[in-house]
């Protein structure tokens, strides 16, 4: 038990006086954890829309005051010939083209209905998608004031129409924020336990001194727990400092419980630091342990649902994200602190973060050898 | 000068076989069809000074990481400190010491720290760590660097803190496995006294060198050609046997012999 004492002793030593790594650990997180919760976000704003009046009327003008009041289109510019809108399309100077066509206001005065023509830039799809909501909404809206102005329907009956009020739950004020911070904090623990253990490791073995480890009568565990151990306390001491960010910089609410958090990410570093040191036993250099983390922390963060809905993917990805550890602690995290959620509430996903450490801790336990070669 | 570092005979030890605390019985590494090692034997005495050269390539650093348990045998036997290297490798590493070619302490601690560490793993009390860390550092005169990270460190002070440090647990056996690469003849000079202080304490020392008037300080010498021993007695005999006049010249003889001598012409 002493010998993990003195190799924890060494460790942290070696990572305090390693001008490389302090960044790594320290600064990096919290540039990524400022930047990316201010930066990612599915909000839609500001959409530049390009505008094709062919009727003129005050009806037409009614209706295109309806778009640019709405505070979610720009206007960057107005024509009059056909292929004009396409170009500003293709030059990428509107995301949205409405044209109104030249009888606009003559045909719904005379009792028929009018087609306007709305042009949405699909390449994001998602921003597409939005895009296309808001400007229903729109027309809807403009539907339903139509009564009012058009003199041959001032007779009909009242039209009865349902409502839908919406109000959000869990995130009243629908900030993004308050979504992506507990999600990012996640991606930094994983960081810090998978390429700084990985990395550590693979440096004894470029500099040689994992056979001088290797001859000493240190044992496989006592050896693992104290290259382990360190990177353990450095991701929650992480994770604290995330959080403290969280709550006094983001403003994100805690409804849960933080020994529930804790208890969650103690589990979930074992997760990473199991892969770490996976990955360690199976590369030979600090290069080839970087790029194996990389390829499994992008894959991991992209199939995990912080940017992207999971529900929205294919029927095969969603489940290959059921063994994704980063997906169920994003998950845990957002429930716990957005909803209160408690232990009972998350037993699956915990229980599936509590697989996959054995997993990863046994395949690393068998493969790392001390033997050389 | 030659006198400060020369010895008296060997201390009997290699006659009295009980008293061998290495035992090498037909001892093979095969890397697929490569035979790292093929098929050694041969016996070390307790407090013996063993020269172990050969040719790079020639499988030193094979049969050196199979005695001290980094590496599993193909076939044969070998025990070493009484232990078998088959079933007893964690026994064998408690009583024996390993410097490795490939300068093995940490850059960027300090002495008193990497004495701390190794002593702690190798399980010396606190007490004892402290008193053996003041009293090394001292015999090696690091006194004004002993809170200086070891990068800053010549090679030479290096070498004999990695050597200190490897004899601190009073270990039966000490592996040396190259120690004096890259470091003036003055140094290496010192380097040996250590050896050879320590060899008078009744520690065995298995050393690989290709310094041949470092084998020449050796009580016994063997030469491995391609994986075979191709020879093995003191070295005032092995040069009669062969009919030169130094080491140098039999060791260029035999490896020129072997495989890996020819590819380099």
């Amino acid at each position: 038990m002493k010998a993990i004492g003195y190799l924890l002793q060494k460790e942290f030593l070696q990572i305090f006086r390693n001008r490389g790594m302090l960044p790594i650990i320290f600064l990096m997180p919290f540039i990524q954890l400022v930047i990316l919760s201010n930066a990612a976000t599915f909000d839609v704003k500001n959409v530049a829309f390009h505008l094709q009046d062919l009727d003129r009327t005050s009806l037409s003008r009614a209706f295109r005051e309806q778009f640019t009041g709405s505070g979610w289109f720009l206007l960057t510019g107005e024509s009059f010939a056909e292929g004009e809108a396409i170009n500003q399309l293709v030059a990428g100077k509107a995301d949205l083209v409405l044209v109104i066509p030249r009888d606009f206001e003559k045909e719904l005065m005379s009792g028929a209905e009018s087609r306007v023509q709305l042009v949405i830039n699909a390449e994001d799809g998602f921003s597409a998608g939005v895009i296309q909501a808001y400007s229903n909404e729109i027309v809807q809206a403009f539907n339903r004031t139509l009564p009012a102005v058009l003199p041959g329907m001032q007779s009909g009956p009242a039209v009865r129409e349902i409502v839908v009020k919406s109000s959000a739950w869990y995130n009243p004020e629908l900030r993004y924020s308050d979504y992506m911070v507990p999600g990012i904090l996640v991606i930094l623990v994983t960081m810090v336990g998978l390429f700084l253990s990985g990395m550590n490791i693979v440096r004894e073995k470029e500099i040689g001194t994992i056979d001088q480890i290797n001859v000493t009568p240190l044992k496989r565990y006592q050896f693992i727990t104290g290259k382990l151990l360190p990177f353990w306390i450095i991701g929650l001491g992480e994770l604290t400092l995330g959080l403290l960010i969280a709550r006094i910089g983001f403003d994100v609410p805690m409804l849960g419980s933080y020994p529930l958090i804790y208890l969650v990410a103690a589990l979930y570093m074992l997760v990473v630091l199991g892969m770490g040191l996976l990955i360690s036993t199976l590369t030979d250099s600090q290069q080839q342990a970087m790029f194996i983390a990389w390829f499994f922390m992008v894959i991991f963060t992209l199939m995990s649902g912080l940017f992207t809905s999971i529900e929205s993917m294919p029927h095969w990805a969603q489940n290959m994200t059921m063994a994704n550890p980063v997906r169920h602690f994003v998950d845990i995290m957002r429930r716990v602190m957005l909803k209160g959620a408690g232990i009972r509430d998350i037993a699956l996903p915990l229980s599936i973060l509590t697989a996959d450490a054995a997993l990863m801790l046994a395949l690393a336990l068998n493969r790392y050898r001390k033997v050389s070669n | 000068m030659t006198e400060s570092v020369t010895r008296g005979p060997i201390k009997g030890a290699v006659e009295n076989l009980t008293n061998n605390v290495i035992n090498a019985e037909g001892l093979t590494k095969v890397f697929g069809e490569f035979r790292a090692v093929d098929a050694i034997s041969f016996s070390v005495g307790a407090g013996e000074v063993f020269g172990f050269l050969g040719a790079n390539g020639a499988g030193k650093t094979t049969a050196i990481k199979m005695l001290t348990g980094l590496l599993a045998p193909s076939s044969g036997n070998a025990s070493v400190a009484g232990f078998d290297v088959y079933t007893g490798a964690e026994d064998i590493k408690r009583n024996i010491g390993y410097m490795s070619q490939r300068f093995s302490l940490y850059d960027d601690l300090t002495p008193l720290e990497n004495i701390r560490f190794f002593g702690g793993i190798y399980g010396l009390r606190r007490k004892e760590i402290k008193e053996k860390g003041r009293a090394l550092i001292d015999t090696l005169g690091l006194a004004s660097v002993a809170d200086v990270r070891l990068k800053a460190l010549p090679l030479g002070w290096k070498q004999k803190l990695a050597f200190s440090v490897a004899v601190m647990h009073e270990p039966r056996i000490v592996f040396l496995d190259e120690p004096t690469g890259g470091v003036d003849p003055l140094t290496r000079r010192r380097f040996w006294e250590m050896i050879y202080e320590s060899a008078e304490r009744g520690l065995t020392v298995f050393v690989t060198t290709h310094y041949m008037d470092e084998a020449e300080y050796c009580d016994r010498v063997s030469i491995m050609v391609d994986g075979r021993i191709a020879a093995l007695d003191t070295p005032l005999e092995l040069q009669r046997q062969f009919g030169v006049g130094s080491m140098e010249e039999l060791f260029i003889r035999l490896a020129r012999a072997g495989k890996g001598g020819r590819h380099e012409e």
